[in-house]
């Protein structure tokens, strides 16, 4: 009884640990306020000069995925590179980024969120696919990124061709797990990234995979642990998501994105969040055109 | 209806593994529930108290909780369940099924102990005292005399158990295992103008299950009060 008492201790302490970890994984830094720019609300049209008159927009990212939208337990506001992109976009409405207010999306929760209005907008690692297109309005793409793996410091594993028919971990449900599968691996599924990098840690699973930027974050968090392998293997075009009801935030988000391509904010904020884990800042990417 | 049509039979293998969850942690929770009332009511005081500090830590554990000391903090300890290698088809059973199977019995175990108990509780003291006067042992009184007839009595409350339990095994979807509510989340996110569909169906695989375990039960239930 005493032996059981002392393992159950330990093992709290363990998950206890395992839980701090993940409450101090850092994501590229707090983040910059970015002041609304001096603009004019009459230019604009329908939803967006409503948002502008109003001077606060709510908008839905990730809390929990290091350089591209992470919350950390102690800070107030998150960071990455979502939230740099989204704070263009606020700031190109006219709104301070401390007048947005930060929503936590899941990958589940993005389209009913935009649905019942309680976002404006959505950038959340949001793969624009066809299927989200037909009850949302997606703009961009913002970031081009692929599947690649994180596996330990010594593995072999090179490609997803070495892991036919093994475990490989994601998140449930998520476009990355499809994929895995896709390969011949066989995806397990849990809530978060960091616990599959729980389990690639402790040896239950050879490798977990996901958009490349996401595992750099990890692979830098956990230096000589883990490492990206592969080349990527397949392609998600990052988006902005929008409410249907609202089809000329379209208009609005392509333009303030090709003014942050143009101008070099874009790649700034590439490089402040995404670029410490060591990914190079790429081209970017092209516009798709608004419909309609 | 695409999420239903598209790809291999994904909704029936889900909610495959879900019928194994329940029906592998059920029959082992009812084994384990049932030495755990012998525990509780025999005559050694260790195990009484030992089974009764059992059933009230664990009971009182939500189920993510164990399910996540298995997953995260037992490796660290050194259990591991890396030898549990079965593959049916396209089905595997590996460590991820097996943690999800110690967790869910480990759980429903205390459940199922604490239902009997009440059954056990509904036979009347002459019973033991009339086993014990024909000679019978400890082990002859539970299994001859007592346990048939608190088994009886403990349907309705056992059934409920199960069927708890069947529900519960969605636990295991954030933890490895590809059941029925994994595989809604994979549904929901690649069929976005779906999403009511995805969920009536998945609901409505449930219901079948439960309603198979219910009317086992009410069979059970009459077929022994006439007995």
């Amino acid at each position: 009884m005493h032996l059981m008492k002392t393992k159950a201790v330990l093992a709290a302490c363990g998950l206890a640990l395992s839980m701090a970890a993940c409450g101090n994984a850092g994501g590229g830094g707090t983040g910059k306020d970015l002041a609304g720019k001096d603009v004019s609300c009459g230019d604009f049209t329908g939803r967006v000069a409503e948002i502008c008159k109003a001077g606060k927009v709510t908008i839905g990212v990730k809390f929990d995925q290091p350089g591209l939208g992470f919350k950390s337990a102690t800070a107030d506001e998150p960071a990455g590179f979502d939230v740099e992109v989204a704070k263009i976009l606020a700031a190109d409405l006219g709104i301070d980024s401390k007048d947005v207010k930060w929503v936590e999306t899941i990958s589940d929760n993005r389209e009913p969120f935009l649905e019942a209005g309680k976002v404006d907008l959505v950038l959340a690692s949001y793969s624009i696919t066809p299927e989200r297109r037909k009850v949302v309005g997606q703009a961009g793409p913002y970031m081009v990124t692929g599947q690649q793996l994180l596996v330990p410091a010594d593995s072999t594993v090179k490609d997803i061709s070495d892991l036919k028919g093994k475990e490989v971990c994601s998140v449930t449900g998520s476009t990355s797990i499809d994929k895995i599968n896709e390969k011949g691996a066989k995806g397990v599924g849990f809530e978060s990234y960091s616990e599959c990098v729980q389990k690639v840690l402790d040896g239950t699973v050879e490798a977990m995979s996901t958009d490349g930027t996401i595992l750099a974050g990890f692979a830098a968090q956990n230096e000589g642990q883990l490492k990206v392998v592969g080349d990527p293997f397949s392609e998600e075009r990052i988006g902005v998501g929008y409410s249907k009801k609202a089809p000329e935030m379209c208009t609005f988000i392509t333009d303030s994105l090709k003014k942050a391509f143009d101008d070099g904010t874009w790649a700034k904020a590439f490089e402040d969040t995404l670029g410490p884990s060591g990914v190079k800042t790429p081209d970017a990417p092209m516009l798709d055109a608004c419909q309609s | 209806m695409d999420f239903l049509t598209n790809g291999h039979n994904a909704y029936l293998e889900s909610f495959f593994y879900t019928l194994m969850l329940f029906l592998v942690s059920g029959v082992l929770s009812l084994v384990l529930g049932t030495i755990l009332v012998a525990c509780r009511v025999g005559p050694v005081a260790v195990l009484r108290v030992a089974g009764g500090w059992y059933v009230t830590i664990v009971r009182s554990t939500p189920l993510v909780v164990v399910f996540a000391l298995f997953q995260f903090a037992a490796p660290m300890l050194g259990i591991r369940f890396g030898w549990v290698q079965i593959h049916i088809g396209t089905v595997d059973f590996t460590s991820f099924f097996a943690v999800a199977v110690v967790a869910l019995t480990l759980y429903t175990s205390t459940f199922v102990c604490e239902a009997l108990r009440s059954g056990i509780n509904s036979v009347p003291l002459g019973q033991a005292e009339a086993a014990r006067a024909i000679g019978l042992t400890f082990g002859g009184t539970m299994s001859q005399v007592i346990l048939p007839q608190a088994f009886r009595a403990s349907v309705p409350p056992l059934a409920s158990v199960l069927i708890a339990l069947i529900k519960n095994t969605s636990v295991a979807y954030i933890f490895g295992v590809g059941e029925a509510v994994a595989q809604m989340r994979i549904m929901t996110n690649n069929y976005a103008s779906e999403r009511v569909p995805i969920f009536l169906t998945f609901a409505a695989g449930y219901i079948v299950i439960v309603f198979v375990v219910s009317f086992f039960a009410n069979h059970l239930e009459k077929h022994w009060r006439t007995a």
